[in-house]
């Protein structure tokens, strides 16, 4: 079989999009672009574990908070720099992964989504009950001061725009190679039939605790480059909303496809923006647009686009 | 030298809720040779290649695989050793390429680098590479059928468990497939859940019997057609 390239051009031009976007865009849309790039790490993340491996959690705000406060914690409590905060922010998303995938695991399906809930919401009280240290509700800001990266102000929109773009595309470009590997192929074949892989002779446990590490880590970096980039840290990303909203995004832009999350953390940035200018209730326009999309796109814009048009996008 | 026996069950049996569908079931499986595993419907034919597989827990007894007892191991750990397994009930991965089907199976079992001559010679053999790059899915029942199998070969197992794999094929598939089982005697050893005698009978080198549950004979394919007791459970006479 020979290589296929277009994929390999699509996701090249795209990079490339995404990078010129920030000196042609307004600043306002630029500085919404960061948000949405960081965001779409963490759907990407959470698109490795639903999209690909087939496992629907919906405690993923966990991860994502232990990235976050990794990070935030050790940058404020012993100091560290950015980069070494960012590795520690993903440890500790990895090794919450590693628990929770190690006993929700055991169940499947509902189980599954329920279990990963309780222990993101689990998570939720443990930050407040450590309040001394993690400021519970008000949560801490990250100085500006201390926001530097090899002499780049990450504060600035520039900065913000291309260490956000840097870490979207490493995760981008990691994860794509990772789904076309022996491994990434295996998570695929567990999504499509369990037994008949662990027929095969796949350790299919294995496999998925190991794609749940993954996952989970992806999202604690998102976490941790949300907390640097904008300098906030606080509970509420690690309450269950924070748990919907990835699934959301990847439902959206596609599950299982590579490009989706974006596009889907994309449209419903955006989908919010317009409507909480319309109106107080914004979630109820944001709601109605969900509803519609699932009716007539139900495998997501890039998911639909597979089907009727490029059947070969990644 | 290397045994006659590849694999070998001892006392193994299978309780559902006090109800035996399998009961001290001895068992041997001779390398190279084709057997067929046959008996009435809810003879437990399927529970009993379920635990040589791994798929259902025994409740009690051992399985013997190469001299080696397996009876602990997980279904994938077994079937990475060598004992490859396809289901009664159609199993393939309907989403993906009949190329990816059967590539998984070989990337598990060869490297990297001979996996494409893999896929691309099961294929060849089984008559569906011009369909590689369909979906599973999509194929027809039979076609399916044939997948499964292919997705066995791929393996290079060292024992080939087939589940009733003739089920709801056509006749002319079913002659297909006694061509293809006799094409792999002697590479491979081959234990056939069967419920079609003219396959039985022109395929198999040697006949195992189960009856309730447990073994009522043993032996060749004229052995077998002789046997008085084996005449009874099918045909429900009296006599035996």
């Amino acid at each position: 079989m020979t290589i296929d390239r277009r994929p390999i051009v699509l996701h090249g031009v795209f990079l490339v999009l995404l990078a010129a976007a920030f000196f042609v865009l307004p600043t306002y849309h630029a500085g919404n672009l960061s948000r949405v790039m960081t965001l779409a790490i963490y759907a990407m993340g959470f698109n490795f574990l639903f999209g690909y491996t087939g496992l629907l959690s919906l405690g993923h705000a966990l991860f994502f908070a232990a990235g976050m406060y990794g990070l935030g914690m050790s940058m404020t409590g012993w100091g560290l720099t950015p980069l070494p905060a960012l590795v520690v922010g993903v440890i500790c998303a990895a090794v919450m992964g590693l628990l929770i995938g190690f006993l929700a695991l055991r169940t499947k399906g509902v189980a599954f989504m329920i279990v990963t809930l309780m222990f993101a919401q689990a998570g939720y009280l443990t930050i407040f009950y450590f309040g001394e240290f993690t400021r519970g509700d008000e949560g801490f800001v990250i100085q500006q001061a201390e926001r530097q990266l090899f002499g780049i102000d990450l504060t600035s929109e520039m900065g913000r725009y291309f260490a956000a773009f840097i870490l979207f595309t490493g995760t981008f470009i990691g994860l794509s190679r990772l789904v076309q590997s022996r491994f990434g192929r295996t998570l695929i074949a567990v999504r499509e039939n369990e037994e008949r892989t662990q027929m095969l002779g796949y350790d299919t446990q294995r496999h998925k605790l190991s794609a749940m590490v993954v996952s989970a880590a992806v999202s604690g970096l998102a976490g941790a480059t949300y907390a640097l980039l904008f300098g906030y840290v606080g509970a509420t990303f690690a309450t269950t909303q924070y748990s919907i909203l990835p699934l959301l995004w990847v439902l959206l832009g596609g599950a299982g496809t590579m490009i989706g999350p974006f596009i889907g953390a994309l449209f419903m940035f955006y989908l919010i923006d317009f409507a909480s200018g319309i109106t107080e209730a914004y979630m109820l326009i944001a709601g109605v647009v969900l509803v519609l999309l699932t009716l007539y796109a139900p495998q997501g814009f890039a998911g639909e686009l597979r089907k009727r048009m490029i059947p070969w996008l990644p | 030298m290397v045994a006659v026996d590849i694999l070998e069950t001892r006392g193994l049996t299978k309780t559902y809720g006090g109800m035996d569908a399998n009961r001290d079931v001895d068992f041997v499986l001779e390398r190279g040779k084709i057997t067929a595993l046959i008996g009435p419907n809810g003879a437990g034919k399927s529970t009993f290649v379920g635990m040589v597989s791994g798929r259902i827990p025994a409740t009690s007894g051992q399985v013997f695989f190469e001299g080696r007892d397996i009876s602990s191991l997980a279904a994938h750990k077994r079937v990475a050793l060598g004992i490859a397994y396809t289901f009664q009930i159609t199993s393939v991965f309907p989403g993906l390429s009949l190329h990816e089907n059967v590539a998984l199976a070989a990337r598990r079992a060869s490297p990297a680098t001979e996996v494409e001559a893999k896929v691309s010679a099961v294929l060849q053999r089984v008559g569906l590479a011009d369909r590689a790059e369909q979906l599973a899915g999509d194929l027809s029942y039979g076609h399916q059928r044939v997948l499964e199998i292919a997705m066995g070969l791929a393996q290079d197992p060292k024992v080939f468990i087939l589940d009733e794999p003739t089920q709801g094929l056509a006749e002319t598939e079913v002659q297909d497939f006694i061509n293809l089982l006799k094409d792999l005697a002697g590479e491979t050893t081959i234990l056939l859940i069967e419920h079609n005698m003219s396959v039985v009978m022109e395929a198999a080198d040697i006949i195992t019997v189960l009856n309730f549950g447990e073994v009522l004979a043993s032996g060749s394919p004229e052995a077998i057609r002789a046997d008085t007791h084996v005449q009874a459970a099918y045909l429900g006479t009296s006599d035996a």
